[in-house]
């Protein structure tokens, strides 16, 4: 399982590195497709359906929106050979990143081993489920009966997005 | 413990891509890889080994079941995913109809 | 945005039913099967999604669609709001009480107040979906004239 793991996300690496790197912007966002599908196969791997069918149908909605967004303009990114401030920041960010990998390696590796299930969390929330919100799918009995202030915040999200969205695209004002 | 590394790497990848790119589509698709690797980590957290998926068969005997609730967190997470990067995506075509240009310092240098 | 031939128009009119149908089920059955609320109303935004990129888009005719789709959206949020408020008013006095009877865990109508918060959150995302699509569909067409 963790072989299978580790060879998808070698793939989305290499899939986020070459949408970084494309010249041509449409490559670059069908890359970024990349990585959202291989996440969808690790979540089916993880035994997560739900998350597998929600990020699926996002990630689609997400490249066309990114699609409309590219095909109105030149689709090419003008390449520049950097000068000296640019190879600064190249280097600055190689280093920063070195940095926070040796920290992320020294914090993990107090973690428990990969798919031994020691949250302390999960026996509350799995035992008794059933009898006190009624419904069969953990998941959903999670987010909207143990958790119902989160979806709130994320209902009221989405809607103060459509709203910011609506604002930005506007040229005429209303009658 | 490997996944977990790859899982930080390609988020690192994401911030790399964020600092050092002009182009502001680059930008936006840097950071939509950076809350993809955030949330492949917090879905490798809560699995258990030898465990099914959360629907409890009510007749049937007990399982072992995958956690639940790191899978509540992303799921609420996508969808602000998604809305995070419609607005950025206005943002930029908005831009694009006013300077024609996506290159971030050209926009800098121009005035009104 | 002109449309497309004709091999996908008819394929499209076929087809655009069945996934709303797909939808609705994902919504309704959200707590007996994975899925719920968010992945049906994305779904069902899916299906208007692509009835638009098919048949291309008259200008006139999408504005006033974009007034009803911001209002379906608004009146969604207010009915769970109130939905959540009725656990205050209901017995026990607790914010977001489930207080509803449950039945019997697999059945149809069993769960309390899921079922009910799980299709108007599913209506309130694929209306904001929408939105965000015909406000772009309609800036471009706005500037193409």
């Amino acid at each position: 399982m963790e072989t299978a793991i580790c060879i998808i996300a070698g793939l989305m690496i290499t899939g986020a590195l070459y949408a970084i790197h494309a010249k041509d912007l449409l490559s670059a966002v069908i890359a970024c497709g990349i990585v959202g599908y291989g996440l969808v196969i690790c979540f089916l791997l993880l035994k997560a359906p739900d998350l597998a069918i929600v990020q699926i149908v996002v990630e689609t909605i997400t490249l066309i929106i990114m699609v409309a967004v590219v095909l109105d303009s030149s689709r090419e990114e003008h390449f520049v050979k950097p000068d000296r401030k640019g190879y600064m920041s190249m280097a600055a960010a190689v280093v920063m990143t070195a940095v926070l990998l040796y920290f992320f390696i020294l914090s993990v590796a107090m973690l428990d081993p990969f798919g031994s299930g020691s949250l302390r969390m999960a026996s509350q929330y799995i035992n008794g489920a059933v009898e006190l919100t009624g419904s069969v799918n953990l998941v959903t009995g999670v987010v909207f009966d143990f958790r119902g202030y989160d979806t709130l915040g994320e209902a009221t999200v989405l809607v103060t997005a459509v709203l910011g969205v609506i604002t930005i695209l506007r040229i005429k004002g209303r009658r | 413990m490997t996944a977990y590394i790859l899982c930080f790497i390609l988020f690192l990848a994401g911030l790399y891509g964020v600092i050092t790119r002009r182009n502001l589509i680059k930008i936006a698709i840097s950071l939509s890889v950076m809350e993809f690797s955030m949330f492949l980590l917090f879905a490798l957290i809560g699995y258990t080994d030898g465990g099914v998926a959360p629907i409890v068969d009510p007749t049937g005997p007990a399982k072992v079941y995958v956690d639940p609730l790191p899978q509540a967190l992303v799921l609420t997470a996508i969808v602000i995913g998604l809305a995070t990067t419609a607005m950025l995506m206005a943002t930029i075509i908005r831009l694009y109809r006013k300077y024609g240009t996506f290159d971030i310092r050209e926009i800098k240098n121009l005035k009104g | 945005m002109k449309g497309m031939t004709i091999i996908v128009k008819k394929t499209t009119r076929l087809i655009s039913g069945l996934v709303f149908l797909y939808g609705i089920y994902i919504i309704t059955h959200g707590h007996l099967t994975p899925g719920g609320g968010f992945a049906g109303g994305v779904i069902i935004a899916g299906s208007f999604i692509l009835l638009i990129l098919a048949f291309g888009s008259d200008f006139p005719g999408l504005a006033r669609e974009e007034a009803g789709s911001t209002l379906y959206e608004n009146l969604a949020i207010l009915i769970v709001v109130f939905l959540a408020v009725s656990g205050l008013l209901a017995a026990g006095r607790i914010f977001f009480l489930n207080w509803i009877p449950k039945g019997t865990p697999g059945e149809l109508v069993s769960a309390g107040i899921i079922p009910l918060y799980n299709i108007f959150v599913g209506i309130e995302v694929a209306a904001s979906v929408l939105t965000i699509f015909l406000a772009l569909v309609i800036f471009k067409e706005e500037l193409a004239e």
